[in-house]
C-alpha cells in the first residue's frame, strides 16, 4: 500500500510537469492548425507551383521522424546562426510537424464538402477565396473535429520528446523524480497514468465539442 | 441601357470529349420570362452554367447586361453579382441560418454595412413569406422552404436576371407548389427570368417565351400557349407528350 502513497505523494511535482507539457501542445496545436489553414487550400486551389510547394512541405515533414525534426531546430539551426531556446525549438517543431498532420485532415474534410457548395458560393459572385474562408473551411473544420483531436492527443504524446532536449515537462519531471528516489516503477506508472487521464478527457471534449458544433438540423440528415 | 439583357450566339460547350452544346442562340430581353424545356441531357443546365461561366464555353458569345461574358478580361465576380442564379439541390449554405445565407453574399460581395443587409434580407424574406424561418437553418426547413431560401438569396443581390435550374424537380409534388407559387409572385414583379424547368403549368401562365432544346441546340422557340398547344415539330409534341405523362403520374 505504501507505494500508493508515494504515487500520490509525487503527483504534485508531476502536474508542474504536465503544465508545461499542456502548454506546449496547446501552443503547438494552434500553430499547427493555423498553418494547416493555409497549407490545405494551397494544395486543393492553388495554382501548381504553390500546390507543388505545400505538397513538398507536407511530404517532408511527415516523411522524417519528429525527433530527427526537434533535433534539427535544436541543435542544427544554431549553426546558420538561428540560436533556440529549448522550450521555443520544441514548440516550432511540434508545431510545424503538426501543421503537416492537420492539413491532411483538413484536406480530407475540405474533400467531404459537396462541390456544390463551392458553386454555390461562387454563382453569388464571392472570390475562391471568399468561399473557402465562409463557405468551406467553417463546414470542414466541423467535418475535421475528431481527426483533429486525434491529432492533438497523439500531440500531447509526442510533447514527451521535448524531454530529449532538456525541457522539463511531464516526462522529464518523471525522469528527476526517478533520480531521487530510484523508484522507477512507481514514477513512470504515475506518469503514464497522467497521460491517460489526460488523453481519455481530450477525447470526451471531442464529443462535447461535436455537440455543441453541429450544424442544427444536421441529426435529420443532409438535404 | 439596352432592351436585351442576355445574348447568347452560337455557343458550344461540354465535357472532356462529351459535346452538350452544339450551338445555341438565344436571347432574353429586360423583364421577359423565358422558360427553357428539354429531355435530359439536351443541355440546359450546361446552357444556364455557362452563362455565369460556372462551365466554361467552348465556343460562342455570350453578352449579359452589355458585358461580355466570354471575353478574356471580363470581372466574373462582377457578372456573377448581377445574376440570380437558383439550383435545383438549393445549395444553401448548411452552417448558417437563413438571415445568413441572404446577408453574407451581400455583405461580402456587394459590401453593403451588416445592418444594410439584414435590413434588405429581412425584407426579401417577410415578401416571400419566409421570415418566420429567419433565425432556423436550412436543414432544419423542409426542401420547398429551403428553395424558397434559396430564391431569395438570388434576388437579394437585386440580379438583372434570375437563372433558375429545375428549381422545382427535386421535390415532392405538395412542396413543388410552394415555389412554384413563389416563381409565379417574381413573375409577377417584371424581373428577367431564364428558368429551366418541366412545369407546364408555369410556361404557360407565366413564361413570356418556351425554348425547346434538345441534343445542344434550340429547335423550337415562341409562345407558350402555342407552342405547348399546337406544337410545329414532330419532335416538340413526343417531348411535351413525355412531359405531361409524367406530372400526370407524379
Amino acid at each position: 500500500m505504501e507505494w500508493i502513497f508515494f504515487i500520490i505523494g509525487i503527483i504534485p511535482d508531476l502536474v508542474e510537469g504536465l503544465l508545461t507539457t499542456l502548454e506546449i501542445s496547446v501552443t503547438s496545436f494552434v500553430m499547427g492548425l493555423a498553418l494547416a489553414i493555409v497549407l490545405a487550400p494551397a494544395r486543393v486551389f492553388a495554382p501548381k507551383p504553390v500546390s507543388f510547394i505545400a505538397r513538398s512541405y507536407v511530404e517532408l515533414l511527415r516523411g522524417t521522424p519528429l525527433l530527427v525534426q526537434l533535433l534539427l531546430i535544436y541543435f542544427g539551426l544554431p549553426s546558420v546562426g538561428i540560436k533556440l531556446d529549448a522550450y521555443t525549438a520544441c514548440v516550432l517543431a511540434i508545431g510545424l510537424n503538426s501543421a503537416a498532420y492537420q492539413a491532411e485532415i483538413l484536406r480530407g474534410a475540405m474533400k467531404s464538402i459537396p462541390e456544390t457548395q463551392f458553386l454555390a458560393a461562387e454563382s453569388l459572385g464571392m472570390s475562391t477565396a471568399q468561399a473557402y474562408r465562409y463557405v468551406v473551411l467553417p463546414q470542414a473544420l466541423r467535418v475535421a473535429i475528431p481527426a483533429l483531436v486525434n491529432e492533438f492527443v497523439t500531440l500531447i504524446k509526442e510533447s514527451s520528446l521535448a524531454s530529449v532536449i532538456g525541457v522539463v515537462e511531464l516526462t522529464r519531471r518523471g525522469e528527476y523524480l526517478v533520480a531521487y528516489t530510484f523508484r522507477a516503477l512507481e514514477v513512470y506508472v504515475a506518469v503514464a497514468l497522467i497521460y491517460f487521464v489526460v488523453c481519455a478527457l481530450a477525447s470526451q471534449a471531442t464529443r462535447i465539442l461535436e455537440k455543441k458544433l453541429m450544424i442544427p438540423g444536421y441529426e435529420r440528415g443532409v438535404a | 441601357m439596352t432592351s436585351t439583357v442576355l445574348l447568347v450566339e452560337g455557343l458550344k460547350a461540354g465535357y472532356g470529349d462529351r459535346v452538350v452544346l452544339r450551338g445555341v442562340d438565344l436571347s432574353v430581353k429586360r423583364g421577359e420570362k423565358v422558360v427553357i424545356m428539354g429531355p435530359s441531357g439536351s443541355g440546359k443546365s450546361t446552357l444556364l452554367k455557362c452563362i455565369v461561366r460556372l462551365v466554361e464555353p467552348w465556343a460562342g458569345r455570350i453578352v449579359l447586361d452589355g458585358e461580355e461574358v466570354t471575353s478574356n478580361s471580363v470581372d466574373l465576380r462582377k457578372i456573377r453579382a448581377k445574376t440570380g442564379f437558383v439550383f435545383q439541390q438549393y445549395n444553401l449554405f448548411p452552417h448558417m441560418s437563413v438571415l445568413r445565407n441572404l446577408t453574407l453574399p451581400l455583405e461580402v460581395v456587394k459590401k453593403l454595412p451588416k445592418e444594410e443587409a439584414e435590413r434588405r434580407a429581412l425584407k426579401l424574406l417577410r415578401m416571400l413569406g419566409l421570415e418566420e424561418f429567419a433565425d432556423k437553418y436550412p436543414l432544419q426547413l423542409s426542401g420547398g422552404q429551403q428553395q424558397r431560401v434559396a430564391i431569395a438569396r438570388a434576388l437579394a443581390m437585386d440580379p438583372v436576371l434570375l437563372l433558375l435550374d429545375e428549381p422545382t424537380s427535386a421535390l415532392d409534388p405538395e412542396l413543388r407548389y410552394e415555389v412554384l407559387e413563389t416563381l409565379f409572385e417574381i413573375a409577377k414583379q417584371g424581373r428577367s427570368m431564364l428558368i429551366v424547368t418541366h412545369e407546364l403549368d408555369f410556361a404557360e401562365a407565366a413564361a413570356d417565351r418556351l425554348v425547346l432544346l434538345d441534343n445542344g441546340v434550340v429547335i423550337e422557340e415562341g409562345d407558350p400557349w402555342e407552342m405547348i398547344h399546337n406544337p410545329r415539330t414532330e419532335r416538340t409534341k413526343r417531348f411535351l407528350v413525355k412531359i405531361m405523362r409524367k406530372s400526370v403520374s407524379a
